[in-house]
């Protein structure tokens, strides 16, 4: 994935310099932003991790050993912009001092790893993870995901990268200047590498961190995780922000009950019975069975007991119904609300 | 029949690698060969012209021309011919001869034995020679320049300080966590008996991954708090005090010469 010295004509590594000065921008001031102070010495020893991940010899299925970039679990660990700068430093560092991938190809190789692998890892990490709990498997699964892919859409932007080549940069005699292998040799010739030995090592790296991280060192798994619950966390009230709002739409919406016809089977009340329009209603909705002539003595004992101060969800107070059904709805909710937060508040006491 | 390696012998090969090469790297720097008499920002400038012409160029014979004056360079700056076959000439003529030996056969042209056109030859030799030689002068300037110098005469391209800054302390830094992981590694080696599963590799191996990299957010921490505590508040500056000699404004001259007679020889 290295694309060293030579492959690429200097057009094109203008090009992808040009194309990653305003990444590498944005995730500077991002970070400083962010982060003031600690950017640097955070993205310094995260870049110097990133290295170090590079040179692994990871073990995969079948026997075999292969390299990862380790885009995935920057990008989960320190979010997007900061992966970019601390892979991009790696790379530097690679081309200059060990000659791994060419000083020409530093924007190529920037490009194709930093920027496309890290933004492809995020946004396929933050798709597939949700607001899944930190400790949840669904985060390991994420993960891995997201690294495969990062490194296999790396890998295809540098297989572009490589096939145009032969197609724009020949001589006279049609010889290919730089990498001589157009597209259709190109992009499958990189992509067998990495959709199967490559593309396994970053998963492994990627999904088995996660899981590592999630038994030992959780916390790093927040920066990627907004709104996600951790074990013995409180969910706090932004995570409940959908159901906050769900709830507010079913209480808007509760006036839709009076659009049913007829009366509620067996929500009857005594002045019920004394109605002819409540008779026949009750009588319709019990199989044309007509109800008692008197009220039911159970029925006249008990009702009397308790008074609500907003019977049959219309406040007093209120003319309009669906008004009333609002209010009665907002009530409700905030008096259940409010009983859970002081159970919630004795139960923490107790407990502690 | 000697055994196949480990995943984890192979992991400390590449690591001990690394630091094998910035031994070597430090050591050549230091040597009062011709090159490392040379200010960092001249052969840093110089360097990076004669890599950009070799891209450039269209011709074999500059290229090649190209790379025995890296040679030459080499031989006058006292580093080892050897070394830099061990690290650099053969690891790339490996690794490209993989990838262009194919394009002599397969590359449309005129056929001058068999399968093999003069075409591919001549797509295969740009690749090879021109890898090859921009590496060569990558090294050169590497073994020739202390890494701190190198780093400081970036700033002749105009990069952002606070990078320079950030490429320093991951160098630094970067062979602090290669030991750690080289002495994980050893450990662990050492305690193994019998071989692993595949299983259990893969889950040592991320485990490993995860122990570094909790390990590599702490001490950013802890190095965060030293800088602080030593007065940084975000900004930073660098003190430029290389000087400029005479000979240095010669060695200029010279890397600018060959580079754009490379180029104008491959117009």
């Amino acid at each position: 994935m290295h694309i060293p010295d030579g492959y690429l004509s200097p057009s094109t590594c203008a090009a992808l310099y040009a194309g990653s000065t305003p990444f590498w921008y944005v995730s500077l001031q991002k970070m400083n932003r962010r982060l003031n102070t600690q950017a640097v010495p955070l993205l310094s020893v995260f870049a110097a991790f990133s290295f170090v991940i590079m040179m692994f010899n990871l073990p995969l299925p079948g026997g075999t050993t292969g390299h990862a970039v380790g885009v995935g679990i920057a990008s989960i660990v320190l979010g997007p912009w900061g992966s970019i700068l601390a892979i991009s430093v790696a790379l530097v560092i690679q081309a200059i001092f060990f000659g791994d991938g060419g000083i020409t190809a530093i924007g190529a190789n920037c490009f194709n790893m930093a920027i496309v692998g890290s933004l492809v890892a995020y946004a396929v990490y933050r798709v597939i993870a949700g607001r899944a709990a930190i400790e949840s498997p669904r985060r390991v699964v994420a993960a891995a995901i997201a690294g495969y892919c990062a490194i296999n859409a790396s890998a295809f932007f540098a297989a572009i990268e490589f096939g145009i080549q032969p197609m724009l940069f020949h001589d006279a005699s049609g010889t290919p200047l730089y990498a001589p292998y157009p597209l259709h040799i190109a992009v499958p010739a990189m992509m067998i590498g990495h959709l199967t030995i490559a593309g396994l090592a970053e998963t492994i790296v990627s999904g088995g961190v996660v899981a590592y991280l999630q038994r030992a060192e959780p916390v790093l798994l927040k920066t990627t995780a907004p709104g996600a619950s951790m074990n013995g966390d409180p969910v706090g009230w932004t995570g409940l922000r959908p159901l906050w709002i769900a709830l507010a739409v079913l209480l808007i919406l509760t006036p839709l009950g009076i659009l049913a016809a007829g009366a509620a089977w067996g929500e009857w009340v005594p002045e019920d019975f004394s109605t002819p329009q409540a008779r026949q209603q009750i009588a319709a909705a019990s199989g044309n069975q007509a109800p008692p002539v008197h009220v039911p003595a159970g029925l006249q004992k008990l009702a009397s007991v308790w008074t609500a101060p907003m019977p049959r969800y219309a406040p007093p107070i209120l003319k309009s119904a669906q008004l009333g059904y609002i209010l009665s709805a907002m009530v409700g909710t905030g008096l259940i609300v409010l009983a859970f937060l002081g159970g919630a508040w004795i139960f923490g006491r107790f407990r502690s | 029949m000697r055994k196949p390696r480990t995943f984890i012998e192979r992991t400390i090969g590449s690591l001990s690698d690394g630091l094998n090469f910035a031994a070597l790297a430090d050591d050549s720097a230091r040597s009062g060969g011709m090159l490392q008499r040379v200010d960092p920002r001249v052969k840093v400038a110089g360097m990076l012209a004669m890599i950009v012409s070799v891209a450039v160029t269209h011709s074999l014979i500059a290229i090649a021309g190209m790379l025995l004056i890296a040679v030459f360079f080499a031989v006058v700056s006292q580093i080892s011919l050897l070394d830099l076959a061990r690290w650099v000439w053969m690891p790339v003529l490996f690794f490209t001869g993989c990838i262009a030996l194919p394009a002599i056969f397969i590359t449309p042209g005129a056929r001058v034995y068999g399968p093999i056109t003069a075409q591919g030859l001549r797509t295969a030799s740009y690749l090879l020679l021109r890898a090859e030689t921009a590496v060569s002068l990558s090294a050169l300037l590497v073994l020739s320049t202390r890494w701190a110098h190198i780093l400081k005469a970036l700033r002749v391209l105009r990069l952002p300080v606070v990078f320079v800054v950030i490429l320093g302390m991951t160098y630094r830094y970067l062979f602090l966590i290669l030991e750690t992981a080289l002495d994980m590694f050893e450990s662990r080696e050492s305690r193994t008996v019998g071989v692993l599963e595949g299983t259990d590799r893969r889950r040592l191996a991320t485990a490993t991954v995860g122990v570094l990299l909790s390990k590599s957010y702490h001490l950013s921490a802890d190095v965060h708090l030293a800088m602080q505590s030593r007065g940084f508040r975000g900004e930073v500056y660098m003190l430029d005090d290389f000087t400029m000699r005479g000979i240095d404004w010669c060695w200029l001259f010279l890397f600018s010469a060959v580079a754009m007679t490379v180029v104008w020889v491959g117009r």
